[in-house]
């Protein structure tokens, strides 16, 4: 039975999202057992790659079976019912608890769903557990995680990305088809990048916010993760749409995304390559795979041009100053009077000296860092120098977007200038660890969708790398429609997904366990 | 520099010095659901009953502003003549403090909805134009109630409870500009524009403007300038003053006090300073130096507030006549002075007496009743007019029994004493005490016999055709009836009995 078991479930967990939903939906096989076999590739792995910190077993096949009593009833089922999913812990959860990677609520069972949360739940989709992150969104490795760090599927002691690299580590290790990740700089694009794996950042707005614990709250955006661009769509468009509870939401239809990842059509189209980010900067193979992508996409009928965006180069210290204040303040509600931990409260100390025994031991260096930052750049005195001139650059970066797809359609450039870089070599250079986020700043500081997809390793390392196609805000579809050409044409080249190229994951003998 | 000993008297102060003044009210909008989420905003729920993720400021919960909320703020800011902002945004105040669930404060900083208007105040017989600065919107903060001390405040207390039922609240502030010019009237004046802002606001139907339950709370601001100065004085600001009495106090306090620094050589310090209703002082709070920085920026969580043209003309036609408008109009209706009006204002009579003469009494009678006997009466209690337990339609009906003869001025203030002692209402306390007026000849006929056989000497000085003294004898018919004599009836029967 085991053996057995194992096999099967070994088959089950290679399957893509829309596989999956087409076997539940026809009953060759039942949400359960899908979802078991990601429970037990979870066990088998899990230790190695660290991807979640908290899994939710009976949650999870209490709603597969949900999805196949109401399979057996009759009743209609979402694109993705029965698909397992894992849910970065930053979105809250009112049967698990939500970290936010962070030992400041340790333990924290939040009292609601977030929207993203809810609306999965609503669609079938089995939410397997919440997985690990760099601590409050901080980060591009996960290192910054209070619960210690995801390792990478392609070599276990490289970074997965971050800050979603629990999530960009699950899919990549097969322990989940899908997961939810959150983008502020890049955190969802690069560890998708440099987890071999896709990865979208939606138009800021188009995927809700509510019950997304803030980091900077004019800059996240929930996105999906998968091992293909379609899988990706499908859940873009389970997971978006307006939400009443976010102000910022926007209040349009979905972009018909899943359309366009099945037509991955590019002739014709104007792709302009941004030429700030095209020269040097980059790993020589990132460079590489990158100029051998874009005459892919020639190859493909697309019409290829140099765009300059002359501010791009003045993104990461914008987002360095705007991100850091909006979070200074974002994060000041951690004060132990209402949940999360609390420290030294001894009945001797005021309730301001507990604020700070609290903050000092619950946040991280990172975390610490940037509330200080932006503490200061909000200061009195220094706001026009630092907040109000970031806002400026701001505007002068989504000006720049809007002059380029005046003259391209989309624009396109590598996710992140290097592939995954060991563990540790980043920790004690916060400044390389940012450049990390170099290409992927503007998309987040103008709010336009930018998705990175697979496309091929770098020699030098034969680790991944990854393509960004930036699209306008609210066209989330051309994106993918570039992205899947892209992909189409690359599995044609390679004989199958870059995935498979992986090394398999040393499982424990014996089967399940 | 709270030592009474060191205050210098009223009128010698104001006889060196000019104040000048501000007054920030903060006043809790009524409407049925907090500003960024669908808790109710009830008073007096059990603690934390009216809460959800919203106004805890759980981690990941979210604002969406009240339209509500921007449509009575809005109502304020075109009642106080001011402009309405085409665009603007709310912002963070951030500081640290438990009953602020996100430490952080959604309120507005240089971009409020309503800028720049006026309300005009009368004081001392003349009209006071004051200048209004903003007009923003805000939430409220929960309550900290310190527990285990003396004070009820946070020093000394053994431990603090917090009540989020308040947090989220929407809380608009009315900032005036400073009012200078108004010398020792200058408490009136606050008191007058407090007092003008309550009845506007309630008028508006935007609050119950409960001083006494915190829905509307006033700071005021105070600066002395020595006589002919050409720059004002460094100001303070006195927080919370909770009643029309105390802004008034407060402001003379302050007067008194600055004047004695001043004397003294010493600068004023810039601080916020805790008024004492008790005592009627004001002691030091946080100075300027301590102030916090507040690090305003705009809110990333909402959309600015873009009010529509044609959506502000709509709620300026829709106001309602307006308390100026309305006591100009009530004025020449009753047919009374500036002088007669503004006590009927003062006295807070102006809604009884309308509501008295909308059930059918004279104003000059229902000015009578309220201004005289009631008012009476409320004094003796200590208690507002508006709280005495009789209502304007009772008023009315003791006025229309006098009017129909059935009883008279002096039984009336009888009636009215009984419908105050909880006896009913007049008609029942006409009928229980028996004081409807005898004119029956039956009935007087004996009171009549009685007196003049009492006093024979009178009653033959009239029937020496001294009538004038007549008088003598319905008083001691009135004495005999316990006043409910008809007098005149009374006075024909003895006429004709020695005639």
């Amino acid at each position: 039975m085991a053996a057995r078991d194992a096999g099967a479930g070994s088959k089950l967990t290679r399957l893509t999202a829309a596989e999956i939903a087409a076997a539940v939906a026809s009953g060759e096989v039942s949400a359960v057992e899908v979802t078991q076999a990601h429970l037990d590739r979870i066990v088998a792995v899990d230790s190695d790659v660290h991807a979640f910190l908290h899994v939710a077993g009976n949650a999870a096949l209490a709603a597969a079976e949900d999805v196949d009593r109401k399979r057996a009833a009759g009743e209609p089922l979402g694109p993705l019912a029965g698909v397992p999913l894992a849910l970065k812990d930053v979105m809250t959860t009112a049967d698990m608890p939500t970290t936010c990677g962070s030992k400041i609520l340790e333990g924290w069972r939040p009292p609601y769903d977030a929207t993203v949360t809810r609306r999965l739940r609503d669609a079938g989709v089995v939410i397997l557990g919440k997985t690990n992150m760099d601590e409050f969104a901080m980060g591009s490795s996960t290192e910054n995680s209070a619960y210690g760090p995801s390792h990478n599927p392609w070599d276990l002691t490289r970074i997965p990305g971050g800050s979603s690299g629990g999530s960009s580590a699950a899919v990549a290790a097969y322990e989940a088809p899908l997961a939810i990740g959150t983008d502020t700089g890049g955190s969802i694009r690069q560890p998708a990048s440099v987890c071999g794996i896709v990865g979208m950042k939606p138009t800021y707005g188009g995927s809700s916010r509510y019950g997304l614990v803030a980091f900077a709250s004019s800059l996240d955006t929930p996105g999906p993760l998968a091992r293909t661009v379609l899988d990706a769509a499908l859940l873009h468009e389970v997971m978006s749409g307006h939400d009443p509870c976010d102000s910022t939401s926007v209040d349009a239809p979905v972009p018909p995304v899943v359309a366009a990842a099945r037509q991955a059509d590019v002739s014709g189209l104007r792709v302009g390559v941004v030429t700030e980010f095209s020269g040097g900067g980059s790993q020589t193979g990132v460079q590489a795979r990158f100029t051998e992508a874009v005459e892919l996409l020639e190859s493909l009928g697309a019409k290829v041009v140099e765009v300059s965006c002359p501010h791009f180069t003045y993104a990461l210290p914008a987002y360095y100053l705007i991100a850091p204040s909006e979070c200074s303040s974002n994060l000041a509600r951690f004060d132990a009077m209402r949940y999360g931990l609390r420290a030294g409260d001894d009945g001797t100390r005021s309730a301001d000296e507990v604020m700070s025994l609290t903050r000092e031991a619950g946040f991280g260096p990172e975390v610490k860092r940037r509330i200080m930052l932006g503490t200061y750049a909000l200061s009195s005195g220094y706001y026009d120098a630092y907040y109000g001139k970031a806002q400026q650059v701001r505007t002068l970066i989504t000006q720049d977007f809007e002059a380029a797809f005046e003259q391209v359609d989309v624009l396109v450039s590598p996710t992140t200038p290097t592939t995954a870089f060991p563990i540790g070599e980043r920790v004690d250079d916060p400044m390389a660890m940012y450049l990390a986020d170099l290409f992927t700043i503007p998309s987040d500081l103008a709010g336009n969708a930018a998705i990175s997809v697979p496309c091929g390793l770098a020699p030098e390392d034969g680790l991944p790398v990854g393509l960004q196609i930036m699209a306008p805000a609210l066209a989330d579809d051309r994106a993918y429609r570039v992205g899947a050409a892209v992909e189409s044409a690359l599995e044609q080249r390679w004989g199958g997904p870059l995935l498979a190229k992986a090394k398999e994951l040393r499982e424990p003998s014996g089967g399940t366990q | 520099m709270t030592d009474l000993a060191q205050l210098v008297p009223y009128d010698e102060a104001l006889s060196r010095y000019e104040p000048v003044i501000g007054i920030e009210t903060h006043v809790e909008l009524g409407t049925t659901t907090k500003m960024f989420c669908g808790c109710p905003t009830t008073f007096g729920l059990e603690p934390n009953s009216a809460v959800c993720p919203v106004c805890l400021g759980l981690p990941g919960s979210l604002p969406v502003a009240n339209r509500a909320a921007i449509e009575y703020t809005i109502r304020i800011g075109l009642a106080l003549n001011c402009s309405i902002a085409t665009w603007c945004r709310f912002a963070r105040k951030n500081y640290f403090y438990p009953d602020m669930p996100k430490d952080f404060q959604i309120s507005q900083y240089d971009e409020p909805l309503c800028t720049d208007g006026w309300l005009d105040v009368v004081v001392g017989g003349r009209t006071v134009r004051v200048g209004i600065e903003r007009v923003h919107l805000e939430e409220d903060t929960g309550k900290s109630l310190h527990m285990g001390g003396a004070t009820g405040r946070i020093h000394g207390a053994e431990y603090s409870l917090v009540d989020y039922n308040r947090a989220g609240i929407p809380l608009v502030e009315v900032v005036t500009k400073p009012v200078a010019g108004t010398g020792a009237l200058a408490p009136e004046a606050a008191r007058a524009y407090v007092t003008e802002l309550r009845d506007l606001l309630r008028a508006l139907g935007v609050s119950d403007v409960r001083m006494e339950e915190g829905s509307l709370r006033s700071d005021v601001n105070v600066s002395l300038a020595p006589n002919g100065a050409a720059e004002w004085g460094t100001r303070t600001e006195t927080k919370n003053v909770n009643s029309l009495r105390s802004v008034e106090r407060a402001v003379r306090f302050e007067i008194e006090r600055q004047a004695a620094v001043l004397d003294a050589g010493q600068k004023v310090v810039q601080e916020t300073r805790h008024f004492h209703e008790d005592h009627g002082t004001t002691t030091a709070g946080r100075s300027k130096e301590e102030a916090q920085d507040y690090r305003y920026f705009p809110e990333p969580d909402l959309v600015p507030v873009a009010p529509d043209r044609d959506w502000v003309e709509q709620i300026r036609a829709s106001l309602p006549e307006l308390p100026a408008a309305r006591r100009a109009r009530l004025q020449a209706e009753w047919g009374l002075s500036g002088l007669e009006m503004t006590q009927l204002q003062n006295a807070g009579a102006l809604d009884l007496i309308g509501a008295t003469v909308g059930a059918g009494a004279s104003a000059a009678d229902a000015r009578k009743w309220w201004m005289g006997e009631l008012a009476r009466h409320a004094n003796v209690a200590g208690t507002d007019l508006a709280e005495l337990p009789i209502t304007p339609a009772e008023v009315a009906r003791v006025s229309a029994l006098v009017q129909a003869g059935t009883i008279n001025d002096k039984l009336a203030r009888q009636v009215l004493e009984g419908v105050l002692a909880g006896e009913g209402d007049p008609d029942a306390v006409v009928a229980a005490r028996g004081l409807a007026i005898v004119s029956d000849d039956a009935a007087l006929t004996e009171a009549v016999d009685a007196a003049i056989a009492a006093n024979p000497d009178i009653a033959a000085k009239i029937r020496d055709g001294k009538t004038a003294a007549v008088g003598a004898l319905v008083g001691a018919v009135m004495k005999a009836t316990r006043g409910r004599a008809d007098a005149s009836r009374a006075s024909a029967l003895i006429l004709d009995r020695l005639g």
